[in-house]
C-alpha cells in the first residue's frame, strides 16, 4: 500500500502532499520535513530507495523517490509494493502531468493544486493503484475538463488568471521538469537523471 | 491539446499565491495568510450567498494554505454544501477539500454520508466515482456502516461502467481494511475473483489489490484465484509487446499488473493442480529468459519495468522454495545484477539474495558471490546499498566462510557510517560466536571489535565474551594474555578495561609466570586506567583487585594501600566506598582459606541463548530477521559447540551451582536485590555485574527436586514455544489425556494469578504465580485432603511421600520463548491406597501473563491502532455477556489481564481500551485492545490488534470467555 505521496522542491517547500493514512496535521508537516531531510542529502546517481523515516513507520516502510529538476516526487510505501513498479508509477504520474499541463513545471503544480490532485486521484485511490494506463487517465481528466468548461460557460466566470501570472515578478524557476524520455517535446534538455 | 489549459485558472487564487510567494519573510507570509483567512471567513459568514465559482476559489485558497502547514479550522461546512451542488466543478472541489482535510472522526461524516448516498444513487458515473473516492479517502467506520453493503453490489453489477468498477473495488478494499467485520462475504465474493478475467485491464488492476487483501485473510475462500491468476499472467507474459496497446509500458506488456499477479500468487503455496503448476513454471521460465534477451529499448524505463516483473518472479520462486532448477537460475540472475551499473538493481539484488540465502537449495549458490558482495560493502557509494550488502554477508555466513566475512566486516567497521555501526557490531559479535572453530579466534575478534568500535559495543557483547571465557577453560590463558596486551595500548576503550579487569581478576594467574606480566605489572596496568573510568567500571576494577589479593598474596600490601586511600575509602559514591571498605576489611581479617573460598574462581555460567541475538532481534523489530532465525534452527540443531555449545551440560552446570554456595540462585527473579548481600561480596558483585542486564533465565534449582511425581510437558504443537524446566523423569507414554474440564479451569486463571486450580476428594492443587517480562514463576501447592499417605510410584531423593493433611510445594520457572496458544500440560500421578491416580491438567499459563502494561495518550493510541491495520493483525469477536456488565468488575478483569487500562482515550466513555506489550524471548509484541459493551443488547464487541496475528487471535479467544 502507498502510505503517502509527497512532492516538494529542492528547498523542501511542499507542492503536493497526499496521505492515505491518517496523521495529525502536525505529524504530516513533520513527515514532510523529515522526508525532505532524508532525501535531499542523497547524491544523484545513488539508488532511489531508502528506509522510511521514524515518523512514517521506520524500516517497515520504504521511500521511493525521483528527482526531476526542481522537484522531488516521493512515494512512501509498505513492503507489499514492488520498488521498481513504484518507480514506473512515478514516471507515469510525471508523464501524465506533463501531457496535461504541456511541459509541466513547478509553477503549474503551485497554481493548479486542485488539478494535480484530480490527476493523482485517477491513478491512486485510498493508497492503491487504480489505473496505470496513461491514455486512460488523460481521457478521464479531459472529460472532467470538458464538463468544467461547459459549466464555466454558464457561470461566465472570469478566467484570465494567466495574464496575472505572467505579469508578476516571480522568483526564477526553471521552466521545465526534465523528463528525458519525452524529450521529443522538450528539446535541448539534459537527459533524465 | 493539453488536458489542462492554463488560461482558465482563478485570478484571485493566482494573485494570492503570488503574494505568498513574494513574501520576503516567514512573518510576512503568516500575516498575508491571516489576512486571507479573515477575508474568507467573512465571505463565508456574510449575508450574500456566494456563487459556486467564489466558493470554489476560496476552498482552493484554503487548500493552498493548508499545504503550507497552517491549520484550517473552518470551511468544512461550505465544502459539505458544495457536495450537494449538481455542478461537477463545485461537487468536485467539495470532495477534494473533504478528502484532504476531513479526518475519519469528524462530526460532519453524517452529512457527508448523505451527499455520498445521493451521488451513488445518481447513476452518473462521474459523480459515483467522486463519491467512491471520498469513501476510500476518509474510510471511517461510520462510512463503512453506511456503504459496506452497497459497494459490493456496485462492484459486481453487470451494468456498472468500468471506471466505476475500478473505484468500487478499491473503495471496498479500504472499507475492508478499516472494518473487516462490516464487509460481509457473500455471493459477490466468487464474482469478485472472476474480475481477474475482466476484459478491461484497469478493472483487473484495481480488482487484484482487493483480491490479494481478501485472500490473505480468507485463503480458502479465495483459492480459486490461483488458477485464474496463473492464466492471466500467462496471457500477459506470452503476449507481444503490441498486443496490450495502452497497457504496454515502454515495450513491456502490463508490468504493474504482472507484478501484482505474482504478488497474489505469493499468498498461496505452489498450485497442486499439475496443469496449473506447469503453466506457471513456464511463465516463470519465460520471465527469466526474457531477462537475457537484448533490451527492446535503451530507456531506463524499459529495463525498470522488465526487472520489476523479474524481481517479483524471483520472490515467488523463493517463496515456493521447491524448484531447485528455478532457484539456481534466480540466483544466477541476481548474481548478474550484483554487478549491474544501475544502483537500484544492485540494491534489489542484494535484498533478494538475502532471502535466497536461507533456502537450502540455493545457500551454496549464494555463497559463490561472496567476493562481489564484499566488494559492494567496500566500494558502494550509497549507504543504503552498503547496508544491504552487510545484511547479505550476515545471511550467507556459515562455518566455511565465517573467518573471511567477519574479517571483512571488522575492517569495514573502521570506516562504516555511524548510522549502521551498532547493528554491524552486533552482527560481528553474533557471527564470531556462532561460527567460532577455535575460541582464541573468537576472543581476538571481540577484542578487535571493542578496539575498533568500542562506543558501539553494547553491554551484551562484552557480557557474552566473559561468559564464554569463563565457561571454556581452554581459552582462558589465551584470553588473559590477549587482554593484557590490548590494555597496553595508550588509549583503550572503557569496555576493554571492563573485559580486561574481569578476565585478569579471574585468570591473571595463568600469565603471571612471565616476568613481563607479573602480578604487580598486571595490577599497575589496570590501575593506570582506573581514573579514566566511570563509576560502574571502577566498581568492577575494585572487585578485580580483591580477586588479585587472593590470586597473588604478594600484591596484598599494594592493593590494601590503594583501597585505604581517601579517594577509595571516602569516595563520594556509595557503591565504591562500600566496596573499598568491605574489601579492605575482608582482606585484612579473613584467613587465606576463607579468602580462597569467598574469592573462588567463577563457576561456569548456565548456558542460555546469546543475549546479543536477542538484542539484535529487538533492534530490528519483530519479524525483521527471518534469515538468522532460520539459520539458528537449522544449524544449532546439529549440536555444534557454538552458542548452544554446552547445552547438554546444562544440568551439570546447574547442579554444580547448587552445590557450591553460588550467588546465581539469588538471581532467580530478583535482579536488583541480588546485587547486595550475596554470600561472598566479591563473587556476588562480580557475577551480578555480568548478569544484571542479561537477566535471569529459567534455572533449575534444588527446590524443584522435592518428591511427588509429576511430569511437565508442553503439548506437542508448542513443544518449543514454552520452556518449562522441571526435573523429574517424564513418563509421557502413560500420562492421561487432559481432563475435559481443564479448559474451563484454565479460563479461570486468565485474569488472575492465584487460586485453586484443581480439587477432587483426594487432592487439591493451589497456584500462586508471578510474572515479570517474559519470565514467570509458579508455585504449585499439592494438598493431600485425605488422612493417609500418597505413595510415590517413583522414588525421589527428597521426600518421596506426602503426609496426610500436608502440603508439598513445587516451584516452576517459566520462560516464554515465543507466543503460543496451547497451555502446557501438567501430569500428576500418585498412589492412593493401591490405585494409581493419574490426572492431567492444563497449567494456567496463557500468553497474556507476559503482558507488560503500556500507558499512552489518546493520540498515540489511535495512531498505533491505525498503524496495525493489516487485516491479519486484527482479531475481533462479538459475543453475549455471560456475566453481569458491571463496570467495576470489567475494570478489575481487564487489569487482571495484565495490560494497562487507558482512561480518557476512547471518545465513547462506555468503551474500554487497553495497551500492553507481550514479552517473549524471541520478540515483543505490542497489543492494543478495545472492548465495546452494549448494555442494551447485553453484548460485547472485542477488538484486538497486535503486531503478530497469532497473538491477536489467541488473546481474542481467551478474553471472549471472560466477560
Amino acid at each position: 500500500m502507498i502510505k503517502a505521496i509527497l512532492i516538494f522542491n529542492n528547498h523542501g517547500k511542499p507542492r503536493l502532499s497526499k496521505f492515505y493514512e491518517h496523521y495529525s496535521e502536525d505529524t504530516e508537516q513533520q513527515i514532510i520535513r523529515e522526508t525532505f531531510h532524508l532525501v535531499s542529502k542523497r547524491d544523484e546517481n545513488v539508488c532511489n530507495f531508502l528506509e522510511g523515516g521514524m515518523l512514517i513507520g521506520g524500516s517497515d516502510n520504504k521511500l521511493i523517490y525521483r528527482h526531476y529538476a526542481t522537484l522531488y516526487f516521493v512515494f512512501c510505501v509498505d513492503s507489499s509494493e514492488s520498488e521498481l513498479g513504484i518507480l514506473d508509477l512515478i514516471q507515469v504520474f510525471v508523464e501524465t502531468l506533463d501531457k496535461c499541463f504541456e511541459n509541466v513545471c513547478e509553477l503549474d503544480l503551485i497554481f493548479h493544486v486542485d488539478k494535480v490532485h484530480n490527476i493523482l486521484a485517477e491513478m491512486v485511490m485510498g493508497g492503491m493503484v487504480l489505473e496505470t494506463n496513461m491514455n486512460e487517465i488523460i481521457t478521464q481528466v479531459d472529460a472532467q475538463n470538458k464538463m468544467e468548461k461547459s459549466e464555466a460557460g454558464i457561470a461566465g466566470a472570469p478566467a484570465r488568471a494567466v495574464s496575472a501570472v505572467k505579469n508578476m515578478n516571480l522568483p526564477e524557476i526553471p521552466r521545465n521538469i526534465n523528463i528525458g524520455d519525452i524529450s521529443i517535446k522538450v528539446p535541448n534538455l539534459p537527459s533524465f537523471k | 491539446m493539453p488536458a489542462v489549459s492554463k488560461g482558465d485558472g482563478m485570478r484571485g487564487l493566482a494573485v494570492f499565491i503570488s503574494d505568498i510567494r513574494n513574501c520576503k519573510s516567514k512573518e510576512a507570509e503568516i500575516k498575508r495568510i491571516n489576512k486571507e483567512l479573515a477575508n474568507i471567513r467573512s465571505k463565508f459568514k456574510g449575508d450574500k450567498a456566494l456563487d459556486g465559482y467564489s466558493k470554489k476559489k476560496y476552498v482552493c485558497k484554503l487548500l493552498f494554505i493548508f499545504l503550507l502547514g497552517h491549520d484550517i479550522d473552518f470551511g468544512h461546512m461550505e465544502a459539505v454544501n458544495l457536495l450537494s451542488s449538481n455542478k461537477y466543478t463545485e461537487k468536485q472541489i467539495g470532495y477534494l477539500f473533504i478528502s484532504v482535510l476531513v479526518n475519519s472522526n469528524s462530526e460532519l461524516i453524517r452529512l457527508i454520508n448523505n451527499a455520498i448516498k445521493n451521488d451513488l444513487a445518481s447513476r452518473n458515473p462521474t459523480f459515483m466515482c467522486l463519491a467512491l473516492h471520498c469513501i476510500a479517502n476518509v474510510g471511517s467506520r461510520e462510512m463503512a456502516e453506511a456503504f459496506a453493503g452497497e459497494i459490493p453490489r456496485i462492484l459486481v453489477a453487470g451494468d456498472t461502467m468500468d471506471s466505476v468498477k475500478q473505484s468500487a473495488a478499491l473503495c471496498l478494499l479500504r472499507l475492508y481494511k478499516t472494518s473487516p467485520d462490516l464487509v460481509v462475504m457473500g455471493e459477490w465474493t466468487s464474482r469478485v475473483v472472476h474480475l481477474l478475467n475482466d476484459q478491461h485491464m484497469g478493472v483487473v488492476t484495481a480488482a487484484i489489490s482487493l483480491i490479494t487483501c481478501l485472500s490473505q485473510k480468507n485463503p480458502d475462500e479465495f483459492k480459486t484465484c490461483v488458477s485464474l491468476a496463473v492464466s492471466r499472467l500467462s496471457r500477459i507474459v506470452s503476449s507481444a509487446s503490441t498486443d496490450l496497446q495502452d497497457y504496454t509500458y515502454y515495450f513491456v506488456p502490463a508490468p504493474w499488473l504482472s507484478c501484482k499477479l505474482l504478488r497474489l500468487l505469493q499468498c498461496y503455496p505452489p498450485p497442486e493442480d499439475g496443469a496449473v503448476k506447469g503453466r506457471l513454471v513456464e511463465c516463470l521460465e519465460t520471465i527469466l529468459n526474457k531477462a537475457q534477451e537484448p533490451p527492446k529499448s535503451k530507456k531506463v524505463q524499459h529495463s525498470n519495468a522488465k526487472n520489476a516483473i523479474l524481481f517479483e518472479a524471483i520472490s515467488l520462486i523463493i517463496h515456493y522454495d521447491s524448484e531447485p532448477n528455478l532457484l539456481v537460475r534466480a540466483c544466477n540472475q541476481l548474481g548478474q545484477f550484483l554487478q549491474h551499473r544501475e544502483t537500484n538493481l544492485r540494491y534489489l539484488a542484494l535484498e533478494s539474495m538475502c532471502t535466497l540465502a536461507s533456502s537450502e537449495f540455493s545457500h551454496e549458490a549464494v555463497k559463490t558471490h561472496i567476493e562481489t558482495v564484499i566488494n559492494a560493502l567496500k566500494t558502494e557509494r550509497d549507504v543504503s546499498v552498503r547496508q544491504r550488502a552487510a545484511d547479505l554477508l550476515y545471511a550467507m555466513c556459515d562455518r566455511s566462510n565465517a573467518k573471511q566475512i567477519v574479517a571483512e566486516m571488522l575492517s569495514y567497521l573502521e570506516t562504516a557510517d555511524y548510522s549502521i555501526r551498532e547493528e554491524m557490531v552486533l552482527k560481528v559479535a553474533i557471527l564470531a560466536e556462532k561460527y567460532a572453530v577455535d575460541y582464541s579466534w573468537y576472543v581476538d575478534t571481540i577484542l578487535n571489535l571493542i578496539r575498533i568500535a568500542g562506543d558501539y559495543v553494547s553491554e551484551e557483547v562484552w557480557y557474552r565474551v566473559i561468559q564464554i571465557v569463563i565457561n571454556r577453560d581452554d581459552v582462558q590463558g589465551y584470553a588473559a594474555k590477549t587482554v593484557f596486551e590490548a590494555l597496553q595500548a595508550p588509549a583503550c576503550h572503557e569496555n576493554m578495561v571492563k573485559v580486561g579487569g574481569y578476565i585478569l581478576g579471574e585468570f591473571g594467574n595463568l600469565i603471571a609466570g612471565d616476568p613481563r606480566s607479573s602480578p604487580l605489572v598486571q595490577f599497575n596496568l589496570l590501575h593506570s586506567k582506573f581514573h579514566l573510568c566511570s563509576v560502574p567500571t571502577r566498581a568492577l576494577l575494585l572487585s578485580a583487585y580483591i580477586k588479585f589479593i587472593n590470586l597473588f598474596p604478594e600484591t596484598k600490601p599494594t592493593i590494601q594501600e590503594v583501597l585505604r586511600s581517601d579517594s577509595q575509602i571516602r569516595n563520594s559514591d556509595v557503591e565504591l566506598q562500600q566496596r573499598a571498605v568491605e574489601y579492605l576489611k575482608l582482606s585484612s581479617i579473613a584467613s587465606t582459606d576463607v579468602l580462597a573460598t569467598v574469592l573462588e574462581e567463577m563457576p561456569p555460567f548456565p548456558e542460555r541463548e546469546s543475549s546479543i541475538l536477542a538484542k539484535l532481534k529487538k533492534k530490528k523489530g519483530p519479524g525483521a530477521l527471518p534469515v538468522s532465525e532460520l539459520e539458528e534452527g537449522k544449524r544449532e540443531g546439529g549440536g555444534e559447540l557454538n552458542g548452544g555449545a554446552d547445552r547438554g551440560n546444562d544440568m551439570s552446570a546447574a547442579a554444580s551451582n547448587a552445590s557450591t554456595p553460588s550467588p546465581s540462585t539469588d538471581l532467580l527473579g530478583l535482579r536488583s536485590a541480588a546485587a547486595i548481600g550475596s554470600a561472598g561480596p566479591s563473587t556476588g558483585s562480580l557475577l551480578v555485574d555480568v548478569f544484571s542486564e542479561a537477566g535471569p533465565t529459567a534455572l533449575s534449582s534444588g527446590v524443584n527436586d522435592e518428591g511427588f511425581l509429576r511430569d511437565l510437558e508442553p503439548p506437542t504443537e508448542s513443544s518449543d514455544s514454552l520452556l518449562i524446566e522441571a526435573p523429574g523423569e517424564s513418563d509421557s507414554e502413560d500420562s492421561a489425556p487432559p481432563l475435559p474440564e481443564s479448559d474451563e479451569l484454565l479460563n479461570k486463571f486468565v485474569c488472575k494469578n492465584n487460586g485453586v486450580l484443581f480439587e477432587n476428594q483426594l487432592l487439591q492443587i493451589g497456584i500462586k504465580s508471578e510474572y515479570r517480562q517474559n519470565l514467570g514463576r509458579m508455585y504449585l501447592f499439592y494438598g493431600n485432603k485425605t488422612s493417609v499417605q500418597f505413595l510415590n510410584v517413583q522414588t525421589k531423593p527428597v521426600e518421596p511421600l506426602v503426609e496426610g493433611g500436608a502440603q508439598v510445594q513445587q516451584v516452576i520457572n517459566i520462560e516464554c520463548l515465543t507466543d503460543f496458544s496451547e497451555a502446557p500440560l501438567l501430569n500428576i500421578k500418585f498412589r492412593y491406597g493401591g490405585a494409581l491416580q493419574n490426572i492431567t491438567l492444563k497449567l494456567p499459563v496463557t500468553i497474556n501473563k507476559f503482558f507488560q502494561p503500556t500507558e499512552m495518550a489518546s493520540q498515540d493510541f489511535f495512531q498505533r491502532w491505525k498503524q496495525l491495520n493489516l487485516p491479519q493483525q486484527e482479531a475481533q469477536k462479538i459475543f453475549k455477556a455471560s456475566h453481569g456488565m458491571d463496570i467495576e468488575l470489567l475494570k478489575t478483569k481487564l487489569l487482571g489481564l495484565g495490560c494497562a487500562l487507558l482512561e480518557n482515550v476512547d471518545p465513547n466513555p462506555e468503551n474500554f481500551v487497553c495497551a500492553g506489550v507481550i514479552q517473549t524471548k524471541a520478540q515483543q509484541v505490542g497489543c492494543l485492545l478495545r472492548l465495546e459493551p452494549n448494555a442494551q443488547a447485553q453484548m460485547y464487541r472485542l477488538t484486538l490488534r497486535s503486531s503478530k496475528d497469532t497473538v491477536s487471535k489467541r488473546l481474542c479467544e481467551l478474553l471472549a470467555e471472560q466477560f
